[in-house]
């Protein structure tokens, strides 16, 4: 028996008018953490766009910085990290907001799910009252109007039986359910902005194939902006509209997800596409590689911090770090090359 | 070719003898009970009677999700597991009639390396010496000349600079580190090594580098690979054959371009249909087999088939018999009552 | 082919030197710097205390009649004034700290001895050796400390070498049960399987792999042994059990100083504050070793 207080299909039971245009804005973020070992650049004036209804793509390896972007827009960042820049929300500016503020942003029009749910779901506390507490803080309902609409949305993402299960205890669920859980958190406010950080890493195959089912599904039907953060390209091109490529605290490439994939133009993106074993191909005997180690964040050398590794590098990259530029209409690179 | 009739054991046909035979492999844990336990101990059947062959040089993909015992079988063939039932018979030799000491000495020819490459190093040790310390374990009267002088052969042949013998684990990136447990694996030139998600915790630049160096140092020594992974792309590059495991049983086993090409049991098919492609408009169109329902408890797996309860082509029979491994084509076995339809 | 770009100038000619956990850790002790001065302190008092009798205008048995239980005198070469018995106090101060300082190293050495063996092998062994092992270590905890030393005494008399054994008998078993505790966690860690594949015997494991990664709270703890076990002997001697004339240790000289507290200031001022200061600054030295070995920023 089921609460329909969510639709599954179609947009018209959503209150807020969900106007176009962008709902996040990010200019020349920066995010420095202090270290014993000195300062360590995390983020190095990252600017971006996230326009309402979109799927966005964040790829990138360890130090690429995908991950402490949404940390800063968030306001997660450890102690020892500082953010500058601008981030809009809906023109409104929150990046250095005080957390009241903040809090009325977050959870609410905005909300994130990370790569395991059992750090991030509080193990002492039933997912009933995990839950119901976001829906009272934010929404200000009732405890039993609370209780309804959490069952309603464990529900909506395919739980089975949730009246029963939302007594239970985080442990108590699967990998898979767990997660599930944590998205029916998200979107219990029904934001206009979902940031997943690397929900599917963590899981078997088959249940992140069952999991991106359900967020593509959600997102259209919730007409809600996502962006999804991971290292696995082949997910990207399953959901993602526009894709954002960053490699040592900056985005190299940016573009429509079929360009990257189809004609990448930073050596990078391409040198990942290649080496990557695929399913429906049978490759050659050697896989292309990506030359050297990922980035130090530490000791980053000057000008492209790609260079090392680059099999196309020039003289100029070690000289002037480049800057992220248009080249084709919403199409952007980072890379002294003027062609791949 | 015809869905012929139940035969589990592969005939020899003139090929090299296998290096490895295992034969009903079983791994059961004891959970709970106790002394003042109200249950009686409950069974895990981490692996439940598997058996393959290994030929020498061979690359046998073990593939399958969370639960399905893949680094457990691997252990247990190394013998690194105690409860261990079955017969695992290397190069003739019944391994489960050794003891401690013989078995320690067959250690020279099978090794393994691990999925967290930083932790399979000792921090306090110096990367010459724990490259160097199967080596010496079995040939201590090496002049100490002569140790450094192979340590720093086979750190060149995976690809690490010599000069960094001196060289602490923690000074080096996880690809390199990982690069240095092939090295100690490689030391005593081994005929096999049982390879534990090798690459699941690299970053994906760095894990082409890695299957590419197995690859090469396979082909170099003629050296036989037990590569176990649960990324079904990287196993389908570097395997010959693959086998895929479910809850601790052998669903399917196959030539490598027959398991992707003609998939024959509704979980491997499940599996490969799961895994996205790089490709936005073909993954796009896909259409993708979803599995209802999670795993269910391995201390109380499902009757007969353990995959009926999330199979979409279960009925009666699935719940009654337990399906055995059939030979459906040459290289190519399933164990399902409905591999046909 | 390798996909590494080998640098030929470098590839194959001098090794690079590696910088251990332990250099890091020295690193980081170094720029702590209660714990840096604490250290010099200490060096400063061993140095008084074994080179210090030498140097000291008087002799530490020499008697002086003209000079009893007299305050601090400069002129006359008592720094630290004299005893009831005539004697410097100040070479009396240098000799009770070498008492006390061998007592705390050697009892601490020996605890570490017996400790980290007997903790390493029950951890790694495990099953009915690790319970047998781990009984007595019980059985030992649970006896009455004070009276142990006492029976010990009325037996064997009173003699310097019983306070060693009796305080190493003790003081082993925390360091059996620590090590012990990280012996259980290391045996799971992935290098220890790594040795196990690799055919090294069990002995070998033990001595290579699981001991000298459980030096690093052992050191802690030994930091914190050391000024244990001289509290200990203190109180011992200061019952009048341990150290007994005409040795002296800083225990004897501050219960004989307590003695006559009110009308001697000078007896008891001195070797408790050479006492405490020890203390001191092995607590800080102590704490220092622990968060060089365990930075909160990993």
């Amino acid at each position: 028996m089921t609460v329909t207080a969510f639709p599954k299909s179609g947009a018209r039971g959503i209150e807020r008018a969900r106007a176009g245009g962008a709902v996040l804005e990010v200019s020349n973020l920066q995010t420095i953490f202090s270290t014993p070992e000195g300062p360590v650049s995390a983020v190095s004036g990252v600017s971006f766009a996230v326009n309402a209804g979109e799927a966005v793509g964040v790829v990138g390896e360890s130090g690429s910085g995908k991950s402490q972007i949404f940390m800063s827009i968030m306001g997660l960042l450890a102690s020892n990290g500082r953010a500058t820049g601008s981030v809009k929300f809906r023109g409104q500016e929150i990046l250095g907001l005080p957390l009241s503020e903040l809090n009325r942003v977050r959870g609410e029009r905005m909300s994130m799910i990370f790569q395991d749910p059992m750090t991030s779901l509080n193990p002492y506390l039933t997912i009933h009252r995990q839950m119901t507490e976001v829906l009272v803080t934010h929404k200000g309902l009732s405890e039993d109007e609370a209780r309804r609409a959490a069952i309603a949305m464990l529900d909506r993402v395919q739980i089975p039986e949730a009246a029963r299960r939302i007594d239970m205890y985080p442990h108590e669920f699967s990998g898979g359910m767990r997660q599930r859980a944590m998205i029916a958190m998200a979107l219990l406010c029904q934001p206009e902005l979902l940031i997943a950080d690397e929900p599917t890493t963590a899981l078997d195959v088959t249940v992140q194939a069952q999991i991106l089912e359900l967020m593509n599904e959600l997102r259209r039907d919730f007409n809600m902006a996502l962006v999804f953060i991971t290292h696995d390209l082949g997910v990207i091109a399953g959901l993602a509209d526009r894709v954002l490529v960053m490699y040592a605290g900056r985005i190299v490439e940016s573009g429509p997800v079929i360009d990257i994939f189809k004609t990448p133009q930073h050596p990078y993106s391409a040198g990942l596409l290649r080496s990557m074993p695929r399913l429906d191909e049978a490759k050659g005997e050697r896989l292309a590689t990506i030359a050297g180690q990922p980035p130090n964040l530490q000791r980053l050398p000057a000008g492209c911090a790609f260079r090392d590794r680059c099999d196309f590098r020039m003289e100029i990259c070690a000289a002037e770090t480049p800057l992220l530029q248009s080249f084709a209409p919403e199409r952007n690179k980072a890379c002294h090359l003027a062609r791949l | 070719m015809s869905s012929g009739p139940a035969m589990n054991v592969e005939p020899l046909t003139g090929r090299a003898a296998p290096l490895l035979s295992v034969k009903d492999l079983k791994v059961h844990f004891l959970i709970g009970g106790g002394f003042l336990s109200r249950r009686a101990p409950a069974v895990l059947k981490a692996v439940d009677g598997v058996s393959f062959d290994l030929r020498p040089g061979e690359t046998l993909g073990l593939v399958g999700e969370s639960g399905c015992g893949k680094s457990t079988l691997g252990r247990a063939v190394l013998r690194l597991l105690s409860n261990v039932e079955g017969r695992v018979v290397w190069l003739g030799q019944d391994l489960s009639k050794l003891d401690d000491e013989a078995m320690r000495q067959r250690r020279k020819e099978m090794q393994i390396i691990f999925q967290d490459p930083l932790a399979s190093l000792n921090p306090r040790m110096p990367i010459g010496e724990i490259i160097a310390e199967p080596l010496k374990t079995f040939f201590p009267n090496t002049p100490s000349s002569e140790v450094k002088q192979r340590v720093k052969t086979t750190m060149a042949n995976v690809g690490l600079l010599p000069n960094q013998i001196n060289r602490y684990p923690h000074e080096f990136s996880g690809g390199q580190c990982q690069r240095i447990g092939i090295a100690r694996a490689m030391i005593n030139n081994p005929k096999l090594i049982v390879c534990d998600e090798p690459v699941s915790a690299l970053d994906v630049s760095i894990q082409a580098q890695i299957v590419n160096l197995l690859m090469d140092l396979q082909r170099q020594t003629g050296m036989a690979l037990i590569f176990i992974s649960h990324n079904l792309s990287v196993v389908r590059h570097i395997s010959h054959r693959i086998m895929v495991l479910y809850m601790g049983r052998v669903a399917e086993v196959a030539d490598r371009e027959q398991l992707y090409k003609n998939p024959r049991h509704p979980y491997t098919q499940a599996l490969i249909s799961a895994v996205p492609i790089p490709d936005p408009e073909k993954e796009r169109q896909r259409q993708r087999i979803l599995l209802k329902g999670d795993l269910p408890s391995p201390i109380n797996p499902p009757s007969g088939c353990v995959f009926r309860t999330r199979c979409p082509k279960a009925t009666e029979i699935c719940a009654l018999e337990r399906p055995e491994l059939l030979i459906i084509e040459s290289g190519h076995q399933v164990a399902c009552h409905h591999w046909n339809s | 082919m390798t996909d590494v770009v080998l640098k030929p100038d470098r590839a194959l000619t001098e090794e690079v030197k590696g910088r251990s956990l332990w250099q890091d850790a020295w690193n980081r002790l170094l720029r702590n710097h209660a714990a840096v001065v604490s250290g010099i302190v200490l060096i400063i008092i061993l140095l008084l205390s074994f080179v210090g009798p030498y140097l000291a205008p008087h002799s530490v048995d020499e008697v002086n009649w003209d000079y009893i239980d007299s305050p601090p005198n400069f002129a006359a070469g008592y720094y630290f004034g004299t005893d009831q018995n005539g004697r410097d106090l100040l070479v009396r101060t240098f000799y009770g700290g070498r008492v006390s300082i061998t007592i705390g190293l050697v009892a601490t050495l020996v605890s570490l001895a017996i400790g980290v063996s007997w903790g390493a092998i029950a951890g790694f062994v495990g099953g009915r050796v690790d319970n047998l092992m781990m009984r007595v270590v019980d059985i030992l905890y649970s006896l009455p400390f004070i009276f142990f030393v006492i029976m010990l005494t009325v037996i064997f008399g009173r003699y310097m070498v019983l306070m060693y054994v009796a305080i190493g008998a003790v003081s082993w078993l925390d360091m059996a049960r620590i090590v012990r505790g990280q012996t259980l966690s290391l045996k799971r860690k992935e290098f220890v399987e790594a040795a196990h594949a690799s055919g090294v015997s069990t002995f070998n494991i033990i001595r290579r792999h699981i001991v000298p990664n459980t030096l690093g709270p052992v050191i802690i703890y030994v930091t914190l042994t050391v000024p244990t076990v001289m509290l200990t002997e203190s109180f011992i001697s200061f019952l009048g059990m341990g150290v007994q004339e005409p040795n002296s240790s800083w225990g004897v000289l501050v219960s004989e100083g307590a003695r006559v507290m009110d009308i001697s200031w000078w007896g008891l001022i001195f070797p408790c504050a050479f006492l405490s200061i020890t203390l001191l600054c092995l607590n800080y030295l102590g704490d220092g070793v622990r968060d060089a070995f365990d930075p909160k920023d990993r």
